[in-house]
């Protein structure tokens, strides 16, 4: 009987064999590509499982990775999460990343190239992977005012300290909270994602930087006045100012805010049509100028470019090649002219800054585990739209709006604010977006503000840039300076 | 005394002790990496449990000594570490479950079964003194083997789970009375085929040149061996079945050493497989899976979605593994005891999984081996028998997991989750253990079975430690177990009457 047990050992030989191969085939061989199958989970517990860096504001974590006893280890966290949603954005097994945590995610999981002597230390030591911390520009006192006088309105707020072009607030409404996203069952976090995307009010849009940009209104006239005053105007420029203004090429005219004149007589100053916000006048201006002195103003002012700040910024947009009538419509902002918030920020921000725009930024700096910090944004100049001279004219002209004109909300005592109303019609039905655009202490500016409310806030037909817009770019001005005051 | 010890090192005494001690640091150092990477530290019950398992080495060890101590000294340890290993993985796969919500407790029951499996295979070694004695029971066994495959189908006692009629409730705790079966059913064909080898053979006609045994010799071993695959093809226990068919003709094949029976037996296989396939529903649907594992349809249906998690969990493992307690072995169905493999693959890498079946091939080729040695046909059966089931078996289960073969439920020896299996595999260690001995203490030495050399405990073994000791290729290996391939009908009839 020993031959066919001898037999019998090489056949149990070839079937462990068999196993060992396959082994080696699904272990080895196939291993990526499984690895990579989307139904793979354990993907997801290795790519959400490590400790992530956190988001730091002021010094507080509002984004931090907690231990916790599940599969992933770690829970991400927000505190204060609808308040920095926009900024953060999520972390989530269901729809992903988004904002921050998306275009930071290298830094934030370390695996990014300026982490791979982290890593390596780490290899070595035999630790798990960690993240790096990214700090930001955001002020939270700034920040938490922006977001508490938008209240239930749609809208938003930047804010940006004209010198460097650090952002001191983004603020967004509604909001949401990433936190309900961060839950771990993908189920969970894609049914509310589902419900977030369909919601009617767009929580999950950035307002301040994406989404639907919005028509400037009067607060592109800042724009033209700066092109006029680059071409040899002067604030007491005197200008035609009619009670409305027939349009070449068309029977259409544009008229003034509630039909009225801008001025006892026809003729204005510059610095009265913008303290005024008198559309004839700045339609007139327009056409007088010519269309391609406002577009390259415009176009140094940031019109046309996309921006990473590092999120990604949808760029604002101008008119292609507009008629005469279509000129008169887009120099009080109107017809194709759209605008961020970011974008009529950077306006102010340029203004404040001596004709300076610089380039705006959220991340400040980035620390190693070991809490080197490993990057530092430097404040980097995007371009000179106007120069000094035109610039001081501009403040004048914008003290001019908040003392006596139509930002008279914006008012703050002791401190001089320069400021531009804005109320940009949106059709027929519906409410006009209103806006504020400001800075201040006019002489010394720290604060370039922009504030857009969708469709008349909570005040509809009814609703001006100064009633509406106005208010909240005084409390944001007014956390800014007690911030600025306190801090330094 | 002197005499005794000199002996006993040569039999292998203290390589089992020395090889004792690496099974005891495997299965200790396997429980406190789990411990310490997914049950939140090393804690008092680790050292309770570490006295526990060296002091059921020691004993072990002692009773082999005492009661069998020539047996092979390999196969204790091998089956003591993959106890071991199967525990501290079954303990991580509580952990695991209970990061998902999900409150078990497998290892604490496991380490139960573990002790009373180990326990009666030192009262199988210490009670059964020969394993010949055995030989009496031969149709015992095989109506024992058919009873209990068949009480699962008593209605009352029987219960289904997951589709497969295998179980039975006693005392308030599941029992699969199958493993035991696979046992009982080794004895009977060992017990049938040694008796009837020569008529099976050598009588009866010859059609297309193969000999045909007579009915009558075949007659038994036929209607066991059709009501046990019955049976299980009734309780939809496909990979006991398969195991049970290839476990015949192998063993049918050893006795009669007729390479006509293994062709014959492929040949039913296949046309089985096939008609199984295109008969039962659930038979097609579990080729469908096998072959079209990842295809979305196929896993959307939920039929490869086990499968396919094992592999996920298998390829995230890679070649060194997530570590104990650091992979995400929860995610498979039945990751503690039909897809434990997978969970072993995944934290310990494809270099775990390659000794895990490096060590199963161990036990498998020293039970041959046992074979081989020992001298009775009935003895060599047996060890067959007991050997290449359990190689089958392994097949099978980690074949179905690394899809090599369809999956079919089998539970993985020693490792999985499950009493009757660590019970029944025990046993068989036992029995082999048992055979060993008297196969490596009469090895080369004949005049064991005059009367004389008998009462003087065990003779020297100059000649056969060596064979014994190299764990050498099999084939052609050991000159002198195998004189005599003529007379063993000779040698087994002998001593047992």
């Amino acid at each position: 009987m020993n031959e066919p047990i001898r037999r019998l050992s090489a056949v149990v030989l070839l079937l462990f064999l068999a196993l060992m191969g396959a082994g080696s085939w699904v272990q080895f061989v196939k291993s990526n590509q499984l690895g990579e199958d989307p139904r793979n989970v354990r993907t997801l517990y290795k790519q959400f499982g490590s400790f992530r860096g956190p988001i730091v504001v002021e010094g507080q974590s509002i984004v931090s990775s907690v231990p916790v006893n599940d599969p992933f280890n770690y829970q991400r966290t927000y505190a204060n999460g609808p308040l920095y949603a926009p900024v953060t954005g999520y972390y989530s097994i269901g729809p992903g990343r988004s904002a921050l945590e998306a275009t930071e995610n290298g830094l934030l999981d370390g695996s990014a190239d300026a982490l791979f002597w982290t890593r390596l230390g780490e290899l070595v030591a035999g630790t798990e992977q960690q993240g790096a911390s990214v700090e930001l520009t955001i002020s939270a006192a700034v920040q938490q005012a922006a977001y508490d006088s938008l209240g239930d309105k749609q809208g938003a707020v930047v804010a940006i300290n004209p010198r460097t072009g650090a952002i001191l607030a983004m603020v967004s409404t509604p909001s949401y909270d990433p936190s309900s996203l961060a839950v771990h069952s993908s189920g969970e976090s894609n049914r509310l994602y589902q419900s977030l995307v369909s919601d009617q009010t767009n929580p999950l849009i950035n307002r301040a930087i994406g989404g639907d940009t919005y028509p400037p209104g009067s607060t592109f006239k800042l724009v033209v006045a700066a092109a006029a005053l680059e071409a040899g105007y002067s604030p007491d420029t005197v200008i035609n100012a009619p009670q409305e203004l027939a349009l070449p090429l068309t029977s259409a005219t544009i008229k003034n805010y509630g039909g009225e004149r801008c001025g006892p007589t026809d003729q204005i100053t510059l610095l009265e049509a913008l303290r005024v916000s008198c559309n004839t006048a700045f339609a007139q201006l327009a056409m007088d100028l010519g269309w391609p002195a406002v577009e390259s103003m415009a176009a140094n002012f940031g019109w046309g470019s996309g921006l990473d700040i590092p999120l990604k910024v949808t760029p604002s947009r101008l008119p292609d090649s507009p008629d005469a009538p279509q000129v008169a419509q887009s120099a009080i902002g109107q017809f194709d002219v759209r605008a961020t918030p970011l974008q009529m920020a950077m306006v102010a921000s340029a203004i404040a800054n001596k004709g300076e725009l610089m380039k705006p930024y959220l991340v400040d700096k980035v620390r190693d585990p070991d809490f080197r910090v490993i990057e530092q944004t430097k404040a980097e100049r995007l371009s000179t739209p106007m120069s000094p001279d035109t610039a001081a004219a501009l403040t004048v002209m914008m003290q001019a709006v908040v003392n006596q004109g139509t930002g008279t909300s914006a008012q703050i005592d002791g401190i001089s604010v320069a400021g531009k109303t804005g109320t940009a019609e949106t059709g027929l039905d519906t409410p006009p977006h209103t806006w504020f655009v400001a800075f201040a202490p006019a002489e010394n500016p720290t604060v370039a503000v922009a504030v857009l409310v969708e469709n008349g806030g909570d005040i509809g037909n009814e609703a001006t840039g100064g009633k509406v817009a106005a208010p909240i770019a005084k409390a944001v001005i007014e956390a800014a300076l007690a911030n600025a005051a306190g801090g330094n | 005394m002197a005499t005794v010890l000199e002996v006993s090192v040569r039999v292998g005494r203290r390589s089992e002790a020395v090889l004792l001690v690496f099974a005891c640091a495997i299965s200790l150092g396997a429980r406190a990496f789990v411990d310490a990477n997914a049950g939140g530290g090393i804690g008092a019950s680790f050292g309770v449990y570490a006295i526990a398992v060296i002091a059921l080495a020691v004993a072990a060890h002692m009773v082999v000594r005492l009661r069998a101590p020539a047996a092979d000294p390999i196969l204790l340890p091998a089956a003591f570490a993959l106890t071991g290993l199967g525990l501290a993985i079954i303990r991580r796969i509580d952990f695991a479950y209970a990061t998902r919500d999900r409150v078990t407790h497998f290892a604490d029951t496991q380490e139960v079964w573990a002790l009373v499996g180990i326990v009666g295979a030192m009262l199988v070694i210490g009670l059964l003194k020969d394993h010949r004695l055995l030989r009496r029971y031969t149709y015992t066994a095989g109506v024992l083997g058919l009873v209990g495959l068949m009480l699962p189908l008593v209605p009352g006692v029987g219960r289904e789970v997951n589709g497969a009629r295998i179980w039975i409730s006693l005392f308030g705790r599941s029992l699969q009375p199958g493993e035991f079966a696979k046992i009982a059913f080794v004895v009977f064909f060992a017990g049938y085929l040694v008796s009837n080898r020569d008529t099976l053979a050598l009588a009866g006609p010859k059609v297309l040149g193969i000999r045909l045994p007579r009915p009558r010799d075949l007659g038994p071993l036929l209607i066991v061996w059709a009501a046990a695959l019955l049976v299980q093809v009734a309780q939809r226990d496909l990979g006991a079945s398969l195991l049970f068919f290839g476990l015949f003709v192998a063993m049918l094949y050893v006795a009669t050493q007729r390479i006509s029976w293994v062709i014959v037996g492929l040949a039913l296989f296949a046309v089985g497989a096939v008609a199984a396939g295109t008969i039962f529903a659930h038979v097609a649907s579990r080729y469908d899976s096998w072959l079209h594992a990842l295809d979305p349809s196929v896993y959307d249906s939920g039929r490869s979605y086990q499968l396919v998690q094992g592999l996920f969990g298998m390829a995230s493992g890679g070649l060194f593994g997530t570590g104990l307690g650091n992979g995400s072995p929860g995610l498979v169905p039945y990751a503690e005891s039909d897809f434990i493999v997978a969970s072993l693959a995944e934290e310990l890498g494809l270099t775990g999984l390659m000794a895990v079946l490096a060590l199963y091939l161990v036990v498998v080729q020293r039970a041959l081996r046992t074979a081989i040695g020992v001298r009775d046909g009935f003895g060599k059966l047996i060890a067959v028998g007991l050997g290449f089931s359990m190689a089958l078996q392994i097949f099978v289960v980690v074949g179905g997991v690394t899809r090599v073969i369809p999956l079919t439920g089998l539970t993985t020896p020693f490792l999985a989750y499950g009493g009757s299996s660590m019970i029944a595999n025990w046993i068989a260690i036992a029995i082999l253990m048992r055979i060993s001995d008297l196969a490596r203490a009469t090895a080369t030495d004949a005049p064991l079975r005059g009367s004389t050399a008998a009462g003087l405990g065990r003779p020297p073994v100059k000649v056969d430690a060596a064979p014994f000791v190299d764990a050498a290729p099999f084939v052609g290996a050991a000159p002198d177990a195998d004189t005599d391939t003529d007379t063993d009908a000779d040698t087994d009839q002998e001593v047992t009457r």
